[in-house]
């Protein structure tokens, strides 16, 4: 608990102790990051097309906040375009590329674990006429190259991979994916929303021609992103309207937002192998608990290559949403791949795209740590969900019959 | 998301157990769904002496196995069988439309361990009067 912010929000809320653990879900602002944006609210609120003084303030603000989230993803400034946060960006970036790229072709390839922002936008296109290859991943969650490779036609128009899966962490072989896209001519965009200030990211390096970036996920406000798009690589409009972001996006700037966010986006990668560090020793010792406590847990995702505060687990015999309950009762903040909290019939689909069954999907859960957390959090999970799996465990049909029958009570 | 009552259930759920040689037996659902309910009913004079639950599932249907089993206790197997989706859901003070299909399967499994028992008495089983239909709570039913 070291940063002020932080623990004037979530202390506030509630007496009791409250361990945050859903970091993926998203995060809180940074005590920096608000101080940086508390100016363009009331203060410098000028529209940035207009010409005068105050207004160039804000033009100034914007140029400076382009600045920071190019240096952070190798990139220029006049590639960077900002939006309202990662949803949008997907959608243009899919969009943009499809319809600007018809010519080339009507086929997308993606992955069957994206996040639906990718997954409900590619299907929308399959409707307007677009075909769309889902490439499958192995039991950790990875896209196999070759797999792209051979998914690759004379129509395809458009590459789109995650960098990293927001459920199960997995880190996907980024640059080696970009250089099959490359080596095609295909435009390629990564969803990058959860590697950023997890990763090094490069986009020369690594091969990538579009990324879309939010910034609620690395410790900046809600409400903004941003699309990367290498230059001269031709892409249709979204939003269309007044000529802001080079007449590629439409609509007057988030000025406290996008400042918000160079701010946030420059502390996030300003030392990456240092919060790695720092958060994956929490992660691992709270994961070697978890499976040195619970007697029927599979870890899911890949062991060392995914983000460092992922956690993702299935608890056998159990249901995910009940767990999330009795978490929130002691105060942890946690997140499940359970269809019960989806509101859909079907468990998470990058579980299943796993190879995970459809019964141990229901069980997951998810822990995602961040910069807040602490030893004592991770001492205060490991006192609390041992019993917590093992009082669902106790009501459960399924885990008595697994146990050899007979009368629990 | 849940009310106060449901959270009560969830928290504190009533009956949860086995009953040894219980009198009537009835497994609901799927875990493939995410949820099954096996219920267990001692049965004497015609009368439910006690109900017991194992639920695998989310906080609505532990919740509803509990209001359940609480309901059926002491009454008639002609009253229990009447306990309908709805008055245990309204017991529970409402469930969220999409949670609607666990008080479903909490009548479901009072039925099919009534059914046991007539049975097991060589008795012919009771029809359903009201079938539920996957549609009634918005399409949400596991069809697996």
């Amino acid at each position: 608990m070291t940063d002020p912010t932080y623990s004037y929000t979530v202390k506030s809320m509630a007496s009791e102790r409250i361990v945050y653990m859903d970091h993926s879900a998203t995060t809180y602002v940074r005590k920096e990051v608000l101080d940086a944006m508390n100016p363009y609210h009331a203060e410098h609120f000028g529209n940035p097309s207009s010409i005068y003084r105050i207004a160039r303030d804000s033009k100034k603000a914007i140029d400076a906040a382009r600045e920071q989230v190019a240096a952070a993803l190798g990139a220029s400034p006049d590639e960077c375009y900002f939006t309202s946060g990662g949803s949008e960006s997907d959608n243009w970036a899919i969009k943009g590329i499809a319809y600007a790229n018809r010519k080339r072709g009507n086929h997308i390839i993606t992955s069957k674990i994206e996040h639906h922002a990718v997954l409900h936008t590619c299907l929308y296109l399959e409707k307007e006429g677009f075909n769309v290859t889902y490439l499958p991943v192995d039991r950790y969650g990875l896209v196999d190259p070759a797999d792209l490779e051979r998914a690759i036609t004379d129509k395809t128009c458009l590459i789109s991979i995650m960098y990293a899966n927001n459920e199960i962490g997995t880190i996907e072989p980024i640059a080696e994916l970009g250089a099959i896209a490359r080596k095609h001519k295909i435009p390629f965009h990564t969803d990058a929303v959860q590697a950023i200030g997890n990763v090094r990211i490069d986009v020369n390096a690594q091969n990538i021609d579009l990324l879309s970036l939010s910034a609620h996920k690395f410790y900046g406000p809600k409400g903004v992103g941003v699309l990367y798009v290498r230059k001269g690589i031709p892409i249709d409009n979204l939003i269309h309207g007044g000529g802001q972001e080079r007449r590629r996006r439409a609509g007057t700037e988030n000025i406290a937002g996008i400042v918000g966010l160079g701010k946030a986006i420059e502390l996030a990668t300003a030392d990456i192998e240092g919060h790695n560090r720092k958060i994956r020793t929490l992660r691992d010792r709270l994961m070697q608990g978890i499976l040195s406590t619970i007697p029927h847990a599979r870890p899911n995702g890949h062991p060392e290559r995914r983000l460092p505060g992922n956690i993702n687990i299935s608890f056998e015999f159990i249901e995910g949403e009940s767990i999330l309950l009795w978490l929130d009762e002691e105060g942890i903040c946690a997140s499940t791949g359970s269809a019960c909290t989806s509101g859909s019939l079907e468990p998470s689909h990058v579980l299943l795209a796993t190879g995970l069954p459809v019964e141990v999907s229901h069980g997951s859960l998810r822990l995602t740590l961040g910069d807040v957390n602490t030893e004592e959090d991770v001492d205060f999970v490991l006192s609390v969900l041992p019993k917590v799996v093992s009082r669902l465990r106790e009501m459960s049909p399924l885990y008595n019959r697994k146990e050899g029958g007979g009368n629990v009570q | 998301m849940y009310s106060d009552t449901v959270m009560d259930h969830f928290r504190n759920p009533r009956n949860v157990g086995e009953i040894g040689n219980a009198d009537g037996v009835g497994e609901v659902g799927n875990p493939v769904c995410g949820d099954i309910m096996k219920i267990f009913l001692s049965i004497k004079d015609n009368i439910v002496t006690d109900a017991k639950f194992k639920t695998f599932g989310c906080g609505a249907a532990i919740a509803s196995s509990s209001m359940a089993t609480e309901l059926v206790r002491g009454k008639t197997l002609e009253d229990a069988w009447e306990l309908s989706n709805k008055a245990v859901a309204e017991a529970l003070d409402g469930l969220p439309p999409v949670k609607m299909h666990c008080s479903v399967l909490a009548e479901e499994g009072i039925h099919m361990a009534i059914n046991d028992y007539r049975k097991k008495q060589g008795l012919e089983p009771w029809v359903e009067k009201h079938p539920h239909s996957p549609d009634e709570d918005e399409g949400r039913t596991c069809q697996h």
